[in-house]
């Protein structure tokens, strides 16, 4: 048997490795995603006061604080028993719509659009944000920069600090909107409209016009027939920040439609020992071990989920893109896991045209932002869609708020099965034996869990060009008989 | 002039203080001018063993962020110390233990036993939990030991500096980065920051000295926008706290946590919050004071948000 490790995988929340096996025909037999990383946020968080959990509980990720600041937010609405102002619900929301637009933004084009553009097995010297830069052009390239700032900057100004907002409170919020604040918002907002459009019309000529990628997309090395999971609002169209949520199976049916407080009757945790990380499954289903299908409890949560979960989305331009994906693609659900980047723009555009929506809300700048609490605590639950997934929280309280449980189920681990079975697929598709593995191999291997969007799709990573990995191969000794390394 | 070594490396964090290195923007630019980064998982290609095979004090500079939780992180953080001449703990995880230093009130048992088989999520049957080694049909996985307790880094290695925050804001990062580049650097010890003060020295809010008779939680009460939000009963650690941050907090009507450690000349900084606290009571009447501190019920999460690790208490002892 021999061993390829991947380690460390730090795009990641919290830090990664994959072990791969080949076996004596150089075959691969199987492969192991693993985190190595606990800090045991679930037991800690007893003890402290419930109003504090937006800020404890964001320290999960600091990649994301925002989601987990307003899943945290939310849930200390239904622990008080408490409704806040409309005005509130709308800047959390208007605020949530603006991470959105940067992180997905991040997620296309420093992360995962170099395999595109550049090609999957371009070298790694040009498959980096400067490569897309110089194909795609300055001006593209400058509008990338320009609408991250500007969204950081919407952040900053409603949640008080870039990274680690603090003003999610149970009831509202801390901090609204003034007139001029406001006019800044739905500027940045237009200009994020259209460079969403922009977006897509990049994807449509770089990889929808480009056969060979359409083949690759298509390929049977990166589709999972899986169960879609997804938070729908009345009209069950995809939203970020409320509704419920919504799991349809691999036909497209509609399996389960439930609010926040019913997630234990249909998400379970599945534990194994080689990783610190739990392995959501649906409960209704079971837990059958790493493989699809309608009979296995695995189920995936991504913007490719969400658009397959929902009717449609709630915004015009979006809602057209929408069934242009679908009559494009075929089928609805689709299967293919890196449509899931096609679906990433369809949501950024939702979520451009969401936040111009909001800016110029005639409520927006109201001054009631917050309700005070007077009921007395004692459970709450609160899920949003996070970019990459479905984010629960649920707390039990003591009367005066003092949290007695806690229990998380975090966005990226959702798909922690489904990564798994992603990476063994691509692995088995490209690695054969008597066929040398090469950087673009391993490229492909990656651009399997890459469509989920593990954390760290962080801008340095293509400043300094390449994915941090080594594979070394070793044979049924234990003696490494290959290395490659990207430099 | 040969250029700056660095190593940026993680332990147990959440990535915020890579996000707020990568804020210094455009700066990074003129970072990649004069300094050559060495190692940094989050970016760059160089693994483990790569660092382990540099000579002692190849490194200039090392920012280490995130506290130590398990072994791997121990030994990342003792190797990259031998190998680096400049050790920094960047950040309040690094520096003071972090929010997840609070971990230090249970132990690995507790949390365990709370992730694996109590959360009402939970399907574990078996009562299966992640071990060091585990033999898989194919072969043998590997993962770090949990510890039992979270140390700081500067519980665990000498450190020559502290870059403070959670996360460090911009102006502090580009402030350390630009004595690093400059080589002007600060007496061994320093916290790098703007303000050797208080965080109270940068919060615009009006302070009156005027003392409480109660204290509020956060959802309780509006505070008023423009006066001293620990005179408003607010448990604000300002007070306590080394300033440079700006108050940005405050700024958004929300009390400081504490999150850039002690202020200069204070080791223990819960035990400084707490004092300040108990000198604004308005009260000599022991009883009356009693009551006004059953207002706070979760004093460790409140005093000691990020510092427990690192502070006198250090830890809990279960029995």
């Amino acid at each position: 048997m021999r061993k390829i490790s991947i380690d460390p995988i730090t795009r990641l929340e919290g830090h990664g490795k994959i072990e791969i096996f080949l076996n004596d025909a150089g075959e691969v037999e199987n492969s192991y995603f693993q985190v190595p990383e606990l800090r045991g946020f679930e037991k800690f968080c007893e003890g402290r006061l419930a109003e504090d959990m937006p800020q404890i509980t964001q320290r999960i990720c600091g990649v994301c604080p925002e989601a987990h600041h307003m899943a945290s937010a939310k849930t200390l609405d239904d622990l008080f028993h408490t409704d806040p102002p409309s005005a509130a619900k709308k800047l959390r929301e208007l605020f949530y719509s603006s991470f959105y637009v940067t992180d997905h933004t991040t997620h296309f084009y420093i992360l995962a659009g170099p395999d595109f553009v550049m090609g999957p097995e371009a070298p790694v010297a040009e498959r980096n944000i400067i490569g897309v830069i110089g194909k795609v052009g300055l001006e593209l390239g400058g509008a990338v920069i320009n609408t991250r700032m500007q969204n950081h900057h919407i952040i900053h100004m409603l949640g008080g600090r870039a990274v680690h907002p603090v003003f999610g409170l149970p009831g509202g919020v801390s901090k609204g909107l003034n007139e001029e604040e406001r006019k800044e918002v739905e500027q940045i907002a237009r200009e994020s409209v259209e460079f969403a459009k922009l977006s897509l019309k990049v994807f449509d000529d770089i990889v929808l016009k480009n056969k060979e990628y359409v083949d690759m997309v298509l390929s049977d090395a990166y589709t999972h027939r899986t169960y879609y999971m997804g938070l729908v609002d009345e009209n069950n169209k995809v939203n970020f920040y409320d509704g419920k949520v919504r799991v349809v199976d691999p036909e497209g049916k509609e399996f389960a439609k439930y609010a926040p407080r019913e997630y234990l009757d249909h998400v379970a945790e599945h534990v194994e020992p080689w990783t610190y990380v739990k392995i959501p499954f649906l409960k209704k289903v079971g837990w059958k071990g790493f493989t699809d299908g309608k009979d296995s409890g695995v189920f995936r949560a991504t913007p490719l989920s969400r658009l397959n979960a929902a009717d449609g989305m709630a915004t015009p331009l979006a809602q057209a893109e929408y069934e242009r994906f679908y009559s494009t693609l075929g089928d609805k659900p689709v299967h293919q896991t890196l449509a899931t980047h096609w679906a990433r723009l369809i949501e950024l555009l939702y979520a451009a045209e969401r936040l111009l929506e909001l800016s110029q809300d005639s409520e927006i700048t109201s001054p009631e932002i917050r309700t005070i609490p007077t009921a007395v605590p004692d459970e709450g639950f609160g899920i949003v869609e996070a970019p990459r997934g479905t984010l629960i929280h649920h707390y039990i309280t003591d009367e005066r708020g003092v949290i007695k449980k806690a229990n998380l189920i975090v966005a990226t681990v959702n798909n922690t099965a489904a990564i798994n079975m992603s990476v063994k697929k691509a692995a088995q598709a490209v690695i054969k034996p008597g066929k040398e593995i090469t950087e673009g191999l391993l490229n492909r291997i990656e651009m399997a869990w890459r469509p989920y969007d593990p954390c760290w799709g962080c801008a340095t990573h293509t400043l300094f060009g390449r994915a941090p990995i080594t594979i070394n191969i070793y044979n049924s000794e234990g003696e490494m008989i290959k290395k490659l390394t990207r430099d | 002039m040969a250029k700056l070594k660095v190593a940026l490396y993680w332990a147990a964090s959440c990535g915020g203080c890579e996000i707020a290195q990568l804020q210094i923007g455009d700066k990074i630019l003129k970072l990649v001018e004069v300094a050559d980064i060495v190692f940094w998982p989050v970016a760059i290609d160089v693994k483990y063993k790569d660092v382990e095979a540099m000579p002692d004090k190849s490194i200039d500079v090392c920012l280490f962020n995130g506290g130590i939780r398990n072994s791997e992180q121990e030994h990342m953080a003792k190797m990259l110390r031998d190998k680096s001449k400049v050790m920094i703990a960047y950040g309040a995880c690094a520096s003071g233990g972090g929010i997840p230093g609070l971990g230090n009130l249970f132990n690995r048992e507790l949390i365990f036993e709370r992730a694996y088989f109590e959360t009402p999520s939970t399907d574990n049957p078996n009562k299966v939990t992640p071990q060091p080694k585990y033999q898989a049909p194919e072969g043998e996985l590997t993962i770090p030991e949990f510890y039992n307790t979270v140390s700081s880094l500067l519980q665990t290695v000498d450190v020559d500096y502290i870059i403070p925050g959670c996360p460090p804001e911009e102006r502090t990062t580009w402030l350390a980065l630009e004595a690093l580049i400059s080589g002007k650097l600060p007496p061994k010890g320093t916290v790098i920051s703007h303000n050797a003060k208080a965080v109270c020295d940068d919060c615009p809010r009006k302070k009156d000295v005027k003392k409480v008779k109660k204290f509020y939680r956060t959802f309780q009460i509006i505070p008023e926008p423009e006066i001293c939000l620990l005179e408003q009963g607010l448990l604000c650690a300002g007070v306590a706290t080394h300033g440079g941050c700006g108050a940005p907090c405050p700024q958004a009507n929300m009390p400081c946590t504490g999150c850039y450690g002690p202020v200069e000349g204070t080791t223990d900084q819960g035990a400084h919050f707490l004092g300040a606290v108990a000198s604004v009571i308005d009260s000599n009447d022991p009883e009356e004071v009693q009551k006004v501190i059953d207002d706070i019920p979760d004093p460790v999460g409140t005093f000691y948000r990020y510092s427990l690790a690192d502070s006198l208490l250090r830890r809990a002892r279960i029995k």
